[in-house]
């Protein structure tokens, strides 16, 4: 096994700065909110949950403290359970359905208490799985985010031997280089990437890109089933005049750079954020975190089109976010470096208004309107269906062609990483049928 | 109009007479640790009570440490609750002039005094100093279940109709105020137990005492609880819990003919409702330790005030035309009509669709209450099967989503005993297939 972990990070990294926005809840907190949950029969929470973690057995068994029930009953069904505690928009799937919503009554705080169960496992170094007998098979996957980690977890299961390719020098994907740091810092992924390898046969080849330095047709010869889990390439560029000065960086870029490094902030006063998404608003919340006076976010629509969950704007409105709406950037503008963005105001439907230019000024702009999908790094294999940059894939992850299956953001086009857990197991199960159907060539 | 306080003039009256021992209110505190001592009592005739039975007294004893156990339900700590703690641990003459000074601070609150002692000679002598303090009761102590009944005395004088009777004799001889005889739950049928203070010549019967029990078991020592460092012992149940068996037994009592003596009612009593359920089967005053000591004193508000507005509202104008209004539907199961017939209707709007009911009727019950096909959440009921048992009703989490309706069946009423005796038809069975 060559290269099992990367090198620690820097002590001194710029998200060292951020704690915990939610705190995990005590044990009395815990087994108080655990004992109000209705325990519902085919509930809507679970249904809610991409990995369909049986939540209100998990609740049951912290009402009597049977924590560590409880943890194997969430990592059972999903293995990043740990990281979906904290990262999870469970305002919009478990804790949104919980049925006490339909009476006006505070729903069940689902997240804390997935947190206070998981974090005691990891507190505890709780193992609850084992790898199954050797099948003599092999499984690639290509990246190291969540969805290879919970594919390769399942496959380990099942006892098929893995090796993860990941172009970067560390595991975890979004959960370690993009997750807001309130919410999970990267060392905290990195834990949850050891506790997960430490399943064993797990080999992982870092800095290592495939298509690169390895052959797409040397992973289908010298593997019995291959997963994508690419996850997304890099931000999308607005394609404006001055987009290269320095100071204009893509978001994912910028959020990767303050959670691995030490960024320079140094006279940094105005910062604005172009877009209207998730990310988009986690880049304001951490720009303002780190301590930059004035924070915008510019977005094309209005406030309420805005596509970022509405409970995480709120948030960054409270510590001080302002907004800049319909408006539409045109060029980046300074000496330099980028000093104003000019803009022009767009309707409501979206059209610039004739005559409506104006400028906002900044010193750092993150531009976050998406990344670009890696579909294509398999467009030469015929069978595989790309869309507009996706991998297309059944619901086991197959995707049509033989050997070959894929999950996460590379195949959902960027979604939360609970669905990349959800669809990475479901792809293993998928492999693990199609490697014990197949005979040995 | 806005909503007032109750008229005066309409006001209910709460003022009681059990036995002979007449009270401001119906709601006494029980021999106990809340009545314990005099300030405790003056405080607790502050805020409302409107009676005492103090802590009993006796030989004062010797307690241990770790005393009470709490019976913790889905978080709902002290549901249940016991103690091993004994009767007073303080000399007499300092409860003799307790007792004496709160009579004179508050001389319309009715002041019952526990006694527990053995030899007649013993009952005679603390029988006169308790009304020489001011007692206005006295309360025999023939029920408690731990430690003292160990040395023949509480509920080993209960179990014992022949020395209850007895010892009740005593004591009425020498009592020149009203006796009550305090019952032990701890016996196969009520009834002989009381029949035998009412030959004894008492005059009111409070139950219950607590019921044997261990509480709970320290699973990391091995060791029941409460645990007095490495043992424990049985202690007596009471709080919330117990109110059931306490009701059917003041109920039992309530309707037997031959006993016909009033009752104070315990075992359980919270608030108010619980309040009126005892005097509804029979109770006219009732007595409240385990939610006192888990809340304090100032419970009685809501019990006084509960109960005034109850009454208002079904037009009682005084306790005692409400007590034992229950006891005429106490009947027996033979007479019970079995062609009646009810079945569950779920209110859709107000349904939050958790599906408890389902489970609870599929696993529990008689399979009639199914998922909704239709994508909605809100359960069907299948009436043809539904038996009327009640349980989707009680682990539905919304008040009055769940009622259990009365079906018009065409059959005419009709008892196992009539069916038995005269051959009534009864109606198809449900859901016994």
């Amino acid at each position: 096994m060559s290269s099992p972990l990367p090198a620690p990070l820097p002590a001194d990294r710029s998200e060292a700065v951020f704690t915990d926005y939610k705190l995990p809840p005590a044990r009395e907190h815990a087994i108080a909110e655990a004992n109000r949950c209705l325990f519902c029969t085919d509930a809507p929470c679970v249904n809610a949950c991409p990995t369909r973690i049986d939540i209100p057995q998990f609740i049951r068994k912290i009402s009597t403290d049977n924590v560590r029930g409880s943890a194997k009953t969430i990592f059972e069904a999903n293995i990043l359970g740990m990281s979906c505690a904290r990262v999870c928009p469970v305002e919009v799937l478990c804790v949104g359905a919980c049925v006490y919503n339909n009476m006006d009554s505070p729903p069940i705080q689902i997240g804390k208490l997935q947190r206070y169960a998981t974090d005691a496992a990891f507190e505890k170094d709780w193992r609850f799985f084992e790898a199954g007998p050797d099948t003599g098979k092999s499984v690639a996957l290509i990246g190291g985010g969540p969805a290879s980690l919970a594919a390769a977890h399942e496959l380990r299961r099942f006892g098929h031997r893995c090796t993860i390719f990941e172009k970067r020098s560390v595991l975890g994907g979004l959960n370690t280089t993009g997750v807001a740091p309130y919410k999970m810092r990267a060392d905290q992924s990195l834990r949850e990437v050891e506790w997960i390898l430490a399943i064993g046969g797990i080999d992982v080849q870092l800095n290592t890109s495939i298509g690169d330095q390895v052959p797409l047709a040397d992973l289908e010869s010298k593997f019995d089933a291959v997963f994508v889990g690419a996850g997304l390439g890099a931000d999308s560029a607005l394609n404006i005049p001055g987009e290269s000065l320095p100071g204009v960086v893509g978001a994912v870029q910028w959020i990767e750079h303050i959670k691995r490094s030490k960024a320079t902030l140094n006279g940094v006063s105005r910062c604005v954020v172009v877009g209207g998404g998730n990310t988009a608003i986690d880049a304001v919340r951490e720009a303002i975190g780190l301590g930059i006076p004035r924070v915008t976010m510019l977005y094309r629509g209005s406030e309420a089109g805005m596509s970022g969950y509405e409970h995480e704007w709120d948030a960054a409105k409270q510590q001080g976010a302002i907004g800049e709406w319909k408006a539409l950037p045109t060029a980046f503008e300074g000496t330099g470096k980028v000093q104003r963005i000019r803009c022009q105001r767009l309707d409501d439907a979206k059209k610039p208004i004739a005559g409506s230019d104006f400028t906002v000024n900044a010193d750092l702009v993150l531009v976050a309107i998406g990344q670009s999908k890696l579909g294509q790094m398999l467009g030469s294999l015929s069978g595989i269906t790309i869309d507009k940059g996706r991998v297309i894939t059944d619901a086991r992850g197959f995707t049509g062609r033989n050997k070959w299956y894929a999950g996460g953001d590379c195949t959902n086009g960027g979604k939360e990483v609970v669905n990349a857990a959800a669809e990475g197991k479901a792809a293993a199960h998928g492999i693990h049928e199609f490697l014990m159907t197949t005979k040995r060539t | 109009m806005a909503d007032r306080d109750i008229n005066t003039s309409t006001k209910p009256d709460l003022r009681v007479n059990c036995g002979g021992i007449k009270a401001p209110n119906p709601f006494w505190l029980a021999s106990a640790p809340p009545a314990n001592s005099g300030l405790q009592v003056q405080r607790a005739f502050e805020a409302g009570w409107g009676g005492a039975v103090w802590k009993t007294l006796g030989t004062p004893i010797q307690n241990v440490s770790s005393r009470f156990g709490g019976h913790t339900i889905r978080g709902v700590q002290g549901a249940g609750f016991n103690n091993i703690e004994l009767i007073t641990d303080r000399s007499l003459e300092t409860n003799f002039r307790e007792i004496a000074e709160t009579k004179r601070l508050f001389p319309k609150h009715a002041m019952v005094v526990s006694l527990m002692v053995e030899t007649r000679q013993e009952w005679q002598d603390i029988i006169k100093r308790s009304i020489d303090a001011g007692a206005d009761g006295l309360e025999l102590n023939f029920g408690c279940p731990h430690g003292m009944c160990e040395r023949g005395m509480g509920s080993a004088v209960g179990q014992e109709p022949k020395i209850n009777q007895e010892i009740t004799s005593w004591a009425v001889e020498y009592s020149t105020v009203p006796v009550l005889v305090k019952l032990t739950p701890n016996v196969s049928n009520i009834i002989p137990h009381g029949i035998a203070a009412k030959r004894g010549g008492a005059h009111g019967v409070s139950l219950i005492n607590t019921i044997k029990s261990i509480i709970g078991v320290d699973i990391d020592r091995f060791v029941p609880e409460p645990r007095v460092g490495g043992l424990s012992t049985n202690g007596g149940y009471c709080g919330s819990a117990v109110k059931p068996i306490a009701l059917h037994m003041v109920a039992a009592l309530a309707r037997e003919k031959e006993f016909g003596l009033p009752i104070s009612g315990i075992g359980g009593i919270t608030n108010w409702r619980d309040a009126v359920e005892f005097i509804l089967l029979g109770s006219s005053s009732v007595q409240v330790c385990t939610e006192v000591m888990l809340k304090g004193y100032r419970i009685v508000e809501d019990m006084i005030d509960g109960i005034e507005n109850y009454m208002q509202e079904k037009g009682f104008a005084t306790i005692d035309q409400m007590v034992g209004k229950a006891i005429p539907a106490f009947s027996e199961w033979g007479d019970l009509d079995l062609n009646y017939e009810t079945v569950a209707k779920i209110d859709a709007s107000k349904c939050i669709g958790c599906q408890v009911c389902v489970a609870a009727c599929h696993d529990g019950a008689h399979q009639c209450i199914h998922p909704n096909k239709d994508g909605s959440r809100v359960p069907i009921v299948d009436e043809s099967e539904c038996v009327g048992c009640n349980l989707c009703q009680i682990v539905c989490p919304v008040p009055g989503c769940i009622t259990m309706q009365p079906v018009t069946n065409g059959y005419q009423p009709a008892t196992w005993n009539q069916h038995v005796h005269d051959g009534k038809s009864l109606r198809p069975k449900k859901g016994a297939h």
